[in-house]
């Protein structure tokens, strides 16, 4: 990685700043800082706690109690499909098989060549129009096994 | 003369192509000359016909649907900007029978206007409660709400105007109203549909909080899961607020309430109320011990009302036709009406508002259609991920607090997920399970540890070792999750657990048995 830890300490520093009046800042800070930086570096949660007057250790385990927010880079691009039980009555479960044996990785893994992470969500109130998955933010309704193949063509896997 | 063309935002019906359909009509008609204008509109939540295109003509508003963008071609062909015959032709909008035998009073714009036009919103009898609220007493406010019977929409079913009451009697010099949009049950979209294709009526009825029990500042927490709906409630509170809706003197009263939307992480238990809250002070979403109650203290330790986005949305239209007007709706203790949303394997999926009392076959048969898949129903699960699976011998149960209640169920945010019948209810059960062990905020031992130990029974069972024995382990595993759960999560796992094993019994037979058997 090119960037020093200085620049990435100043970069999650103006965002503490920016966000810091909020009442209760601690989650969009961590939102703001995976959107800067794809991930919630190592680094960044002291310079967080020093800012908010907090311990490191109380910050990581705000950051390690979400799902959201990752210790390392996703994928290049992020498939998230629904696991939950609207999407389940209409194949949910046939399709992440199939998806999972294509990219050969489990849930929250990411293929070798870091093309793609796979993750589970539980809900993406798409309940009417199931299966449903996210991919790289845009959702997909009704996902045939055709519609995802094509998909992860698209994608590049 | 400009043709107005509706093509929903809605993210159902954008997941299902609506931004490439508008994209292509609004191509073909600026290659065809044709002098249209495309308004992103809310969806009716008739999501078998979307993305559900309508066109104003003048006899009114004519849909087709569902529209993908092989068929552009053919409706420009079919003259469908005059409201031209075509086999997508699905008649006037307000004639279609899903939608015509609604009594939508809380989604009542929803589809019908351009969700962030304050015009539109106005034109359509918007923020009328909030002009009546503005010359009412706070006292008066909560009188209204409390008369209406209107009760949490979120699940719980708390008399709204009882919990508006404790706030508003409450000493704080700054109170807040928290808006729980962190919709996470599977099966609902409700908050969703009404967050992006209405979301000024949810600003109105929180600044009727406001008003009715001296909050001054408001929050919409919502889920990470939800971008378009986050997006569309950020700009409509830009819009509010511009408008003077918002702010330190709303609509010239000088009265004060202003809000913001916070987003969730992912985290399905801070859709409970108090890990809502730790997580808005960015804390771990995990659950507080009550008392005290969130009314007394809640967000940052300040009086807060903690409503479901439904709830906060049936408000402005009882304050606008009055507290007898919701109340007529409904039966028994549960008053108004319901969004109820028809999900999972179902052909006509969507979005049912109507008072209380349709049974749950009429749901998921008469308005559901049946199966999607064609086969018979075999199980129906009611109230999201914690509640029960109910089977074809109970679909007589109206749809009521209490009727579902005394059947071992719950309606929770009315969502109703339909199986056909080749769902596995052992496996189902063990998902239930799975979820609560994942989902767990740790915090009490019944949930944390219960859930894990109830997926390695069901485990067991499935491989047949000892069977009996493990049935019992389960139901007492449920019992105790039950009983010595903090929140509804540990709380109501055992409810699709149960209803499984005590419906579906033939689906809990050892698999390994029936192996040896053949």
């Amino acid at each position: 990685m090119s960037e020093t830890t200085e620049d990435q300490n100043v970069r999650v520093e103006a965002i503490c700043d920016q966000m810091i009046t909020m009442e209760g800042p601690l989650l969009p800070i961590l939102h703001e800082v995976q959107e800067e930086f794809g991930h919630i570096p190592e680094g960044a949660l002291q310079t967080i706690a020093k800012k908010l007057n907090l311990s490191r250790a109380e910050v990581h385990g705000v950051a390690s109690f979400y799902h959201d927010f990752r210790e390392e880079k996703a994928g290049k691009h992020i498939i998230k499909i629904c696991r939950a039980e609207a999407c389940q009555a209409m194949g949910a479960d046939a399709l992440s098989d199939q998806v999972r044996r294509h990219l050969r990785v489990d849930w929250s893994q990411t293929t070798a060549d870091r093309k793609i992470t796979l993750e589970p969500v539980f809900c993406l109130g798409l309940c009417a129009c199931a299966p449903a998955a996210m991919v790289d933010g845009k959702v997909v309704g009704r996902v045939t096994s055709d519609r995802m193949n094509r998909i992860l063509n698209e994608v590049g896997a | 003369m400009t043709i107005k063309v509706y093509v929903p935002l809605d993210s159902g019906a954008v997941a299902l192509g609506a931004d490439d359909v508008a994209t292509a009509i609004a191509t073909k008609a600026a290659k065809s000359g044709a002098d249209i204008k495309i308004v992103r509109n809310g969806s009716f939540g008739m999501y078998w016909l979307e993305p559900m295109v309508e066109v104003e003509t003048p006899r009114g508003r004519v849909a087709y649907g569902p529209v993908s963008t092989d068929d552009i071609d053919a409706l420009f062909d079919a003259d469908f900007l005059t409201g031209g015959d075509h086999k997508l032709y699905l008649g006037r909008t307000s004639d279609i029978p899903f939608l015509k035998s609604q009594s939508r009073l809380t989604f009542q714009r929803c589809g019908i206007i351009d969700p962030l036009s304050l015009d539109d919103y106005r034109a359509h009898d918007g923020l009328s409660g909030l002009e009546n609220a503005l010359e009412m007493s706070a006292a008066d406010i909560v009188k209204a709400v409390t008369d209406s019977g209107l009760r949490g929409r979120g699940g719980a079913g708390f008399p709204t105007g009882i919990k508006w009451n404790t706030v508003r009697e409450a000493d704080g010099d700054q109170k807040y109203i928290v808006c729980n949009a962190d919709e996470g049950d599977s099966g609902t979209f409700a908050d969703r549909m009404i967050m992006e294709g209405e979301p000024f009526v949810l600003i109105e009825g929180m600044i009727i909080a406001g008003l009715a029990t001296g909050a001054t500042k408001g929050y919409v927490y919502t889920r990470s899961e939800y971008p378009d709906a986050i997006r569309i409630m950020t700009e409509a509170i830009k819009v509010a607020r511009s408008a003077g809706v918002l702010g330190t003197n709303i609509l010239g009263s000088g009265k004060t309430f202003d809000m913001e939307v916070r987003m969730g992480a992912g985290a399905y238990v801070c859709g409970e109320e108090t890990s809502l809250l730790n997580s808005m002070e960015g804390k771990r979403g995990v659950v507080r011990a009550k008392p005290p109650l969130p009314a007394l203290k809640g967000f940052l330790g300040r009086p807060t009302v903690v409503n479901n986005v439904i709830s906060l949305c049936s408000v402005p239209v009882i304050l606008e036709k009055g507290p007898e007007y919701y109340r007529d709706f409904g039966m028994g203790r549960s008053r108004g009406t319901i969004p109820i949303q028809i999900a999972g394997n179902v052909k006509h999926g969507g979005l049912y508002e109507i008072g209380f009392g349709m049974t749950l076959g009429e749901i998921v048969e008469q308005i559901g259609g049946g199966t999607a898949s064609g086969r018979p129903i075999k199980a129906v699960q009611v109230g999201g991920p914690l509640g029960a699976y109910f089977p074809r011998e109970l679909f007589d149960t109206p749809f009521d607090y209490e009727e579902f209640a005394k059947r071992d169920g719950l309606i929770g945010h009315a969502g109703v997920v339909v199986f056909d019948d080749t769902v596995d209810m052992m496996k189902q059960a063990r998902f239930a399970m799975e979820f609560c062990a994942i989902e767990s905020c740790g915090k009490c031992t019944p949930c944390r540890i219960g859930s894990i130990r109830g997926t390695e029974v069901v485990d067991k069972l499935e491989r047949g070792e000892d069977p009996e024995l493990q049935i019992d382990l389960l139901r007492d595993l449920c019992e105790t999750m039950k009983f010595g759960s903090l929140c509804a999560l540990g709380g109501f796992t055992p409810y699709p657990v149960m209803s499984a094993i005590t419906h579906f019994p033939d689906d809990f037979k050892p698999r390994a048995l029936d192996i040896a058997a053949e």
